[in-house]
């Protein structure tokens, strides 16, 4: 028995895929938005240098970065709902990615800050700028430019990541793709469709974050 | 108090810095009076550079007392003693006294402009219109009033220096540092920033401590001159004697060595 790609087939696979890649897209979305700002936190913690806070950010983390995200969105959503706290499958994947990703981000947040010249402190210190004016007007939005095309790749890779989601049940493309091939019992449609949408999604994307780096990285 | 005398705009009273087991400023008494203007000579290494970062607060000495303006920097009177103070105290005293900086450390995301309305209005509270048209008058008096839009990267070295002397200015300190301000510049732009100094110091009542390798500008605007050597003054005294007959070995040997350059 040889295989034959039906395309008709292949076709008729996509209005399902698309209302996959409407929560695949909502999970990019608003798992972005929570990792860069819980990551801003992580960053603003660490280099407060507050005795054991510092530490403790630290160390989360070290731990965030250090394990699987697999394992992680496990425990959210097997292990924590016995203990009470229930949420959503796509909600508990957009933690579950917010927190995984806003550990990488506190990096970056970190590089930039610390990229910020001494002497940009030292003229604002001089001028007598208040400190919330200084982290929010000088600073930030220096280390920002740094970290905006870093972002850009991060958000990319959280699309493509997104397909996790799919073993804690939420129906995004990767799940209807799965779906359709338990249905049907074939996969290769189902499956090669699903990964094209993704490609034809991260490539032009990838393309805009690369030019977005030589315009910051240019001026 | 403090055995500075009563009468200086800044005074520094015994001050140390110690980096590690490395002393770059070995306690040092300094008086600037109101309205002086006061150059600082020296090789580099000396101190030169680190004295004018005390007196504006950007570090903390090892030893001693700073005293502007009636306020102490890093202490606070209490029972008629004095007693280290932190941050905040040093902010109330850092208000008095503005500088600029070898690498001009101009804002770099904002326009000339708004490098200088920053102070004014986040400083000292003035409305957005009050702070463009005092801007406004700043840049022009430094002579970029057709360089209001353009950001620092749209400058040159000299324009950008002008635009950090505005943006000191806008908080009208009664002391101001600049800290070898030119030496950062091509040889073609450093009189542009040394004639709008020169005007600032014939036409203002600022006082000014001015760290310089430029010897006939130095003579020409102080009304003293003070050499450095390895964090001691080793002479002082009017620019015609400190600079044409200089008394110290030290001075005589950096004096020839800049004049050779």
């Amino acid at each position: 028995m040889t295989f034959q790609w039906d395309w008709g087939f292949a076709l008729q696979t996509l209005p399902t895929l698309f209302q996959g890649l409407i929560f695949t897209l909502e999970a990019t979305f608003y798992g972005s938005l929570l990792a860069f700002a819980l990551g801003l936190i992580w960053a603003l913690a660490r280099l407060a240098d507050v005795p054991v806070a510092s530490q403790i950010v630290r160390l989360w983390v070290e731990f965030v970065r250090g394990t699987p995200l697999l394992i992680q969105l496990y425990f959210l959503f097997f292990i924590f709902p016995s203990y009470g706290v229930t949420l959503p499958a796509l909600e508990t994947g957009i933690i579950g990615l917010g927190i995984y990703y806003s550990a990488y981000a506190s990096e970056v947040y970190r590089a930039g800050i610390e990229g910020v010249p001494r002497g940009q402190w030292e003229a604002s210190l001089a001028l007598g700028l208040p400190l919330r004016r200084v982290w929010g007007r000088i600073v930030l939005p220096q280390a920002m430019r740094f970290a905006i095309p870093v972002f850009g790749t991060y958000v990319i890779s959280m699309f493509k990541e997104s397909a996790i989601l799919s073993t804690i049940s939420v129906l995004e493309l990767m799940g209807q793709a799965n779906i359709i091939s338990a249905e049907t019992a074939r996969y290769v449609e189902p499956l090669s469709m699903a990964a094209l949408i993704f490609l034809c999604i991260s490539y032009p994307a990838a393309r805009l974050v690369r030019l977005l780096e030589a315009r910051t990285g240019a001026s | 108090m403090g055995g500075i005398p009563d009468d200086a705009l800044l005074g520094m009273r015994d001050v140390t810095m110690r980096y590690g087991s490395r002393t770059v400023i070995d306690a040092i008494r300094l008086a600037v009076k109101p309205r002086e203007k006061l150059a600082i000579i020296g090789p580099s290494g000396s101190g030169k550079t680190t004295i004018l970062r005390l007196a504006m607060g950007l570090e903390r000495p090892t030893d001693g007392f700073i005293r502007i303006d009636g306020q102490y920097l890093w202490h606070v009177q209490r029972n008629g003693a004095l007693a280290p103070a932190g941050e905040q105290q040093a902010r109330r005293a850092r208000r008095a006294v503005g500088m600029v900086f070898q690498q001009f450390n101009l804002f770099p995301h904002m326009t000339a402009l708004q490098n200088v309305t920053e102070p004014l209005i986040h400083v000292l509270r003035v409305n957005k219109k009050e702070a463009n048209d005092r801007a406004t008058d700043l840049l022009t008096r430094v002579g970029l009033a057709t360089h209001l839009d353009h950001r620092p990267a749209q400058l040159s070295g000299g324009q950008q220096q002008r635009v950090a002397i505005a943006r000191s200015l806008a908080l009208r300190p009664k002391l101001m540092l600049f800290d070898e301000v030119t030496s950062a510049l091509d040889p073609e732009l450093i009189g542009e920033v040394l004639n709008v100094i020169r005007d600032l110091a014939h036409t203002t009542s600022m006082a000014m401590m001015i760290v310089t390798h430029e010897i006939t500008f130095a003579a020409d605007i102080a009304d003293r001159v003070i050499v450095f050597d390895h964090g001691r003054i080793v002479e002082e005294g009017a620019p015609d004697v400190v600079l044409r007959q200089p008394q110290s070995p030290r001075t005589q040997q950096f004096l020839k060595a800049i004049l050779e350059r």
